[in-house]
């Protein structure tokens, strides 16, 4: 069996692949990537079947070796890798031999990062995927966040050469645009206004569960209670401290605050990735809008998976690995 | 506000919420598991999964294959022609060992209520319970049915671990957790018994609609159960009807 060692490591890594479906009627989270589409795309570039598993990272990698060659590839966001201190880029993938060092620095105006690794993470699936949800301590290594001088088993890959994009997988920089409700009706005319008008700012309480927003408060006159129902990734609830809790992948399947609104599919990765301490504004859609834009960027994202190029051989770039 | 019902929400693009009711009533979760069922049982193309809660289903879809507008007109007919039938019923009795290092409550709370242990035991294994939803946690059942002496806040501040197998009361529900993690409910004891069990062929042991009562037993009773659990030998006491 081959591996991948963690030599050093940022403090929130952990294995995810697309996430638990079909559970949540029992309680049991999605889980996944923060940033799918970026997930999909690195998963791609080492040539990975989609269900393949790889490794997320928020704000800072780490350094891995392997014990059998293998292609990598580092999506996200910018971010400064190395192959035993030789430069090379995200967004396309390399060869990493055994014997050298892979080290991935801090990314750059982003949270999440992707790695992953031609034949994926092989842990054992817990109820169908490799995903770690770290609340219940479900899937991946352990069920934890992994640490230095972990060994994780990597599985059989098909082989492929090193791709790059051959179209680029832009995000908007537009405001985060929101479906209104289910429970709008909580809240006051003005208050909804000030949501749909006030910036707010990404507070420093973010977790692969939620994602705390600062900002002016928002009342709800109907209370901050309700009997508990079923939560969506982007749910927007709101409890009586007035902060938004905008639920991300590992969220709890149910929940007992009001929710103001629901962020587009489309804009939760884009949420994911504002920076600590940055302003977001919310935009208002129509759910039939939302899903018009779901579907054009699934269809975005196909055309980037089916577009991916060949990297020449012999890679003249300047500061670039060639091998 | 005066609401009507039933109503449908949109939950962003790919969910939409029916909501039946914005309190807890035993008729509405029959009709929302009734809801599931048929759903379940007639799929419609493009829904992906059904969640039932306290008072609503949550249907998430795919927008590629049914677009959510057109989804509700749907899920309102099935509605209007729902029939809430006898389905069968599924119960458990649940063992549990009162007091002990997990039930550190169980004195305290019968001081509040000015009842003795022996007979605040007796109060919560002689009520038959309701599974109303599984949420929050994997395989954690939401029990309705407690007796309205033994309606006790949560606690201010909550505790950082409760293990998996507390029985818990919080409001005017009661409980038995699934997986450890923090908990504001107050705890009386454990059960042998694991609501969830990743590594099982079943690995949740409840689902909504099912009806629960616990059964006092001793500690050694508990041991013997705890072993043959271990060893795969038993998941539930299933009473058949």
């Amino acid at each position: 069996m081959s591996f991948i060692d963690i030599r050093q490591i940022g403090p929130m890594t952990t294995v995810q692949d697309l996430g638990r479906k079909g559970l949540q009627h029992a309680g049991v989270s999605g889980s996944g990537p923060m940033d799918a589409p970026s997930f999909r795309i690195a998963n791609a570039l080492v040539g990975n079947d989609p269900m393949c598993a790889g490794l997320e990272f928020a704000g800072v990698g780490g350094s891995f070796t392997v014990s059998r060659p293998v292609r990598f590839a580092v999506t996200g966001g910018d971010v400064d890798i190395r192959l035993d201190g030789i430069r090379a880029h995200p967004w396309e993938s390399y060869d990493l031999l055994s014997g050298v060092t892979l080290t991935i620095g801090a990314l750059r105006e982003c949270v999440w990062g992707y790695l992953a690794i031609s034949g994926g993470i092989d842990v054992a699936p817990v109820l169908g995927s490799r995903s770690t949800h770290l609340r219940s301590g479900l899937g991946g290594h352990h069920g934890r966040r992994l640490q230095a001088g972990d060994r994780l088993p990597i599985g059989d890959a098909v082989s492929s050469i090193n791709l790059a994009l051959g179209q680029p997988w832009r995000r908007s920089g537009r405001p985060i645009r929101v479906v209104c409700g289910p429970q709008d009706d909580y809240f006051a005319e003005d208050v909804r206004q000030t949501f749909l008008e006030m910036a707010f700012i990404v507070s420093p309480t973010r977790d692969r569960m939620a994602q705390v927003l600062d900002g002016p408060p928002i009342r709800a006159v109907g209370g901050h209670d309700i009997v508990s129902d079923g939560t969506c990734p982007g749910s927007i609830q709101v409890p009586s401290s007035n902060k938004l809790f905008v639920l991300m992948a590992e969220r709890q399947t149910a929940g007992g605050y009001p929710k103001i609104a629901t962020v587009a599919s489309v804009d939760l990765p884009r949420l994911a990735q504002v920076a600590t301490g940055r302003t977001v504004r919310f935009a208002r859609i129509s759910q039939w809008q939302a899903e018009e834009l779901l579907i054009a960027e699934r269809q975005a994202l196909r055309s980037v998976l089916a577009n991916l190029v060949a990297k020449p051989a012999s890679n003249d770039r300047p500061g670039e690995i060639s091998q | 506000m005066v609401k009507m019902f039933p109503r449908i929400h949109a939950c962003g693009d790919s969910a939409l919420s029916v909501e039946l009711c914005d309190t807890i009533d035993e008729a509405v979760s029959e009709r929302v598991i009734a809801l599931a069922q048929n759903l379940a049982d007639a799929p419609v193309n493009g829904v992906e999964e059904l969640v039932p809660t306290y008072r609503s289903l949550m249907v998430f879809y795919d927008p590629e294959t049914v677009r959510g507008h057109s989804l509700a007109m749907t899920l309102r007919l099935r509605l209007d022609a729902l029939v809430v039938g006898a389905n069968h019923v599924r119960r458990f009795h649940v063992p549990v060992v009162y007091g002990g290092t997990m039930g550190m409550d169980l004195q305290e709370l019968a001081d509040m209520k000015d009842l003795t242990v022996s007979q605040l035991i007796e109060l919560h294994s002689s009520a038959e319970y309701r599974v109303f939803m599984i949420g929050f946690a994997p395989g954690f059942a939401y029990l309705g049915g407690l007796p309205e002496i033994l309606h006790t806040p949560r606690l201010a501040t909550p505790r950082q671990r409760i293990e998996a197998s507390a029985i818990g009361i919080g409001g005017k529900q009661a409980s038995i957790n699934s997986v450890p993690g923090p908990s504001g409910w107050r705890f009386l004891g454990r059960t042998p018994l694991r609501l969830f069990d990743p590594a099982r062929a079943e690995p949740f042991l409840l689902k909504a609609g099912d009806r629960v009562t616990f059964r006092p037993v001793s500690e050694d009773e508990a041991e013997t159960l705890d072993r043959a659990i271990a060893a795969g030998r038993m998941t539930g006491e299933a009473v058949p009807q």
